[in-house]
């Protein structure tokens, strides 16, 4: 995975009360300050006024199709691994309109949207999600067109990571490359230390923004040992991966795979509701839709997310072209792992298990790898590289 | 890039000239920019994404002629609810525009060589800016051949531009019917059949190919056989659009979008995936 170059800062020292000085200084600058929260019996993401409103005292037990919220011994506020919610949510709106019309004589006026665009800084973005943004980014604005929705987003917003320390059960970001810890794209980096009753963040800058908004919050300089623990941490979270993926030529193991016998197992289980789909911090897909008042004097376009496990997502003329379940799946996973390198030149999975937490018959992406490596495969004829082509 | 409007996602209002019924189920539609301007300059093979007010938007290929530029010439079959609302419309109504987009034929690549050309139904639409083009250089290319085919004598499409095809000395123009009533004295089978002794250099010829995908199949087993190579081979794919430029996800055909990467595609990029089902 190609990487933006990491901006080297030495680490300082924030007492845990400071949190909430750094809120209302990103509150003073016009941020609107999102990140995770206790709400629907998960941790979500959503404005915060106040550090008092993170999810301190919880974690989250995950596993295959099952999320439960659980109380820690300790006052940590990031002490969890990940809530259903990603942040293209903000970045890139699951529904959003493009524009208003107007009916005009035989003809109509097209009224061009003028969105507001929030200021936004995220608090509490883990390593995986960094990546699932950098993956975004490739997708929607690197490409011949940009996407203006996304685009005039992404530039204003302002990033706080935090380290993950607890990998949850479905997690497997060591294996994908993107994480425990994070290593570029933000502005800061907390790392959450809790030890002896004490609760402290050792913080990185990644920019030159980052370095000024440290200078308004009270820290003091980290000790050697200080310094030490944040790579401790990284190394003891890819210790408790919860899931593991060999990603040895993927891409070509899938591309061979088109005919593989697993499709059908799995078919058998997919309900195709999409909700993997919905959670995954990359997924881009959309669709549009067309609605008129009642007179139909007046129009309006939408987009709004969509998903490849819908029928109507490849209906042309006649029919869909993926009409059976096994085909959605299929097109779905071989995009995710194999196809996408060919597109964006990465993987399209960052590792963080949100499709298997959030499956409601717990299927599992590792697993399906696993049973496609290890059964072979049945394709005679691998697709070209891209080199080839 | 869209020349249309800045923001690709926002249609262009253009004013229907002209509707004209081609057979029992196709229409072509002449459109002019509403807003005036230099007419519509594309390349043969582009599409665009046409809008009728209140209902939707859907891929259209262009069917005109991309050296003469100030109409621009939508050929379509009406089959669902967009392309049945957009046949009911009449001159001076407004129609949406983004476009144009997607690759195109290899119209000048091809100079040097023989052309040879198969459609199948519809897919005769979008190959008609190439011919168009083809006959304005024609001192350029080798032989030329069109090979077309149709359900029935009813459902062919541009029969009058077939005819006046016919008569050029420098074309070839074979036209067959899959089914057809005593009246019809031409070709009976699918156009697969005329391959084998259509009269073109296979060592030196580019092949451009539009229909359905099963028909598309078949003619390159067929071109292939009378040994035309791979990367020779062009055609033209249809998948679910919402978007036109690669962001909505739904033309994704393996590896490749439909909508950016094609729909104009080299043979050789694809054929593997060709051979599956439901990609």
């Amino acid at each position: 995975m190609s990487v933006p170059p990491h901006r080297v800062h030495d680490q300082v020292r924030l007492p845990g009360e400071q949190l909430q000085t750094l809120i209302e200084a990103l509150r003073l600058l016009g941020y609107r300050v999102m990140g995770p929260k206790v709400a629907e019996g998960a941790i979500v993401y959503d404005e915060l006024t106040s550090a008092a409103e993170l999810p301190v005292g919880w974690t989250d037990e995950q596993k295959g199709g099952s999320y439960r919220l659980v109380k820690r011994n300790d006052g940590a506020a990031f002490g969890y691994a990940l809530g259903p919610h990603s942040w293209k949510k903000y970045l890139h709106p699951a529904v959003h309109r493009l524009w208003k019309a107007k009916r005009e004589g035989n003809g109509f006026e097209i009224s061009e949207e003028t969105p507001e665009v929030p200021k936004l800084a995220f608090l509490g973005v883990r390593a995986c999600e960094l990546h699932a943004i950098a993956i975004q980014d490739k997708v929607l604005t690197q490409g011949v067109f940009r996407d203006p929705i996304y685009s005039s987003r992404r530039e204003n917003v302002f990033i706080v990571a935090v380290n993950c320390s607890q990998p949850g059960g479905t997690c497997f970001c060591e294996s994908m490359g993107t994480g425990p810890q994070a290593t570029f794209g933000f502005d800061l980096a907390l790392t959450e230390i809790n030890v002896n009753g004490r609760h402290d963040f050792l913080v990185e800058a990644g920019t030159d923004r980052g370095t000024e908004m440290l200078q308004k919050i009270p820290h003091e300089g980290a000790t050697e040992k200080e310094k030490k623990t944040v790579a401790e941490i990284a190394a003891q979270a890819a210790q408790h991966m919860g899931r593991q993926l060999n990603t040895h030529e993927i891409k070509e193991l899938f591309y061979r795979s088109l005919e593989h016998p697993r499709w059908d197992e799995v078919a058998e289980r997919c309900l195709n509701c999409a909700n993997c789909t919905m959670v995954c911090p990359t997924c881009f897909c959309t669709t549009v839709e067309d609605v008129t008042d009642l007179a139909g004097t007046e129009a309006e376009r939408w987009r709004k997310w969509d998903s490849c496990f819908t029928a109507d997502f490849s209906y042309i003329h006649g029919g869909s072209v993926r009409a059976s379940r096994k085909s959605r799946y299929r097109q779905w996973l071989t995009h995710k792992l194999a196809t996408w390198i060919d597109q964006f030149g990465s993987s399209g999975c960052v590792g963080c298990g949100r499709c298997i937490t959030w499956c409601p018959v717990a299927i599992d992406l590792t697993e399906e790898v696993l049973a496609i490596r290890q059964a072979g495969s049945t394709d005679s004829a691998a697709l070209p590289t891209k080199e080839e082509q | 890039m869209s020349p249309t409007n800045p923001d690709p996602m926002v249609p262009t209002p253009f004013r229907v000239q002209r509707v004209r019924q081609e057979t029992h189920d196709t229409f072509t539609l002449e459109l002019e920019p509403a807003r005036g301007g230099n007419g519509f300059s594309f390349q043969a093979g582009q599409f665009n994404m046409l809008y009728v007010f209140g209902v939707g938007e859907v891929p259209i290929s262009i069917s005109g002629d991309p050296t003469r530029s100030k109409m621009l010439v939508h050929t379509t079959r009406a089959v669902g609810t967009v392309t049945k609302a957009m046949r009911r419309l009449k001159r001076g109504d407004i129609l949406g525009v983004r476009g144009p987009f997607g690759s195109h034929w290899p119209v000048e690549v091809a100079a040097g060589s023989d052309v040879v050309i198969v459609a199948g139904g519809i897919g005769l639409a979008p190959l008609r800016p190439a011919m168009y083009e083809l006959l304005s250089r024609r001192d350029q290319y080798d032989k030329v051949v069109l090979l077309y085919g149709a359900r029935t004598p009813e459902e062919i499409l541009f029969p009058r531009e077939l005819e006046r095809w016919r008569a050029h000395f420098d074309l070839e123009v074979h036209v067959t019917v899959d089914r057809a009533m005593g009246g019809w004295r031409g070709n009976v089978g699918v156009v697969t059949t005329l391959i084998q002794k259509a009269p073109f250099n296979a060592r030196s010829t580019t092949a451009m190919v539009c229909g359905p995908e099963v028909m598309m199949r078949f003619t390159v087993m067929e071109l292939l056989k009378r040994g035309v190579k791979t990367d020779n081979i062009h055609i033209s794919m249809e998948r679910n659009m919402k978007c036109a430029i690669g962001f909505c996800g739904h033309c994704q055909f393996g590896p490749v979008f439909v909508c950016k990467d094609g729909p104009v595609f080299v043979y050789g990029r694809i054929k593997d995936l060709l051979t599956k089902w439901e990609i």
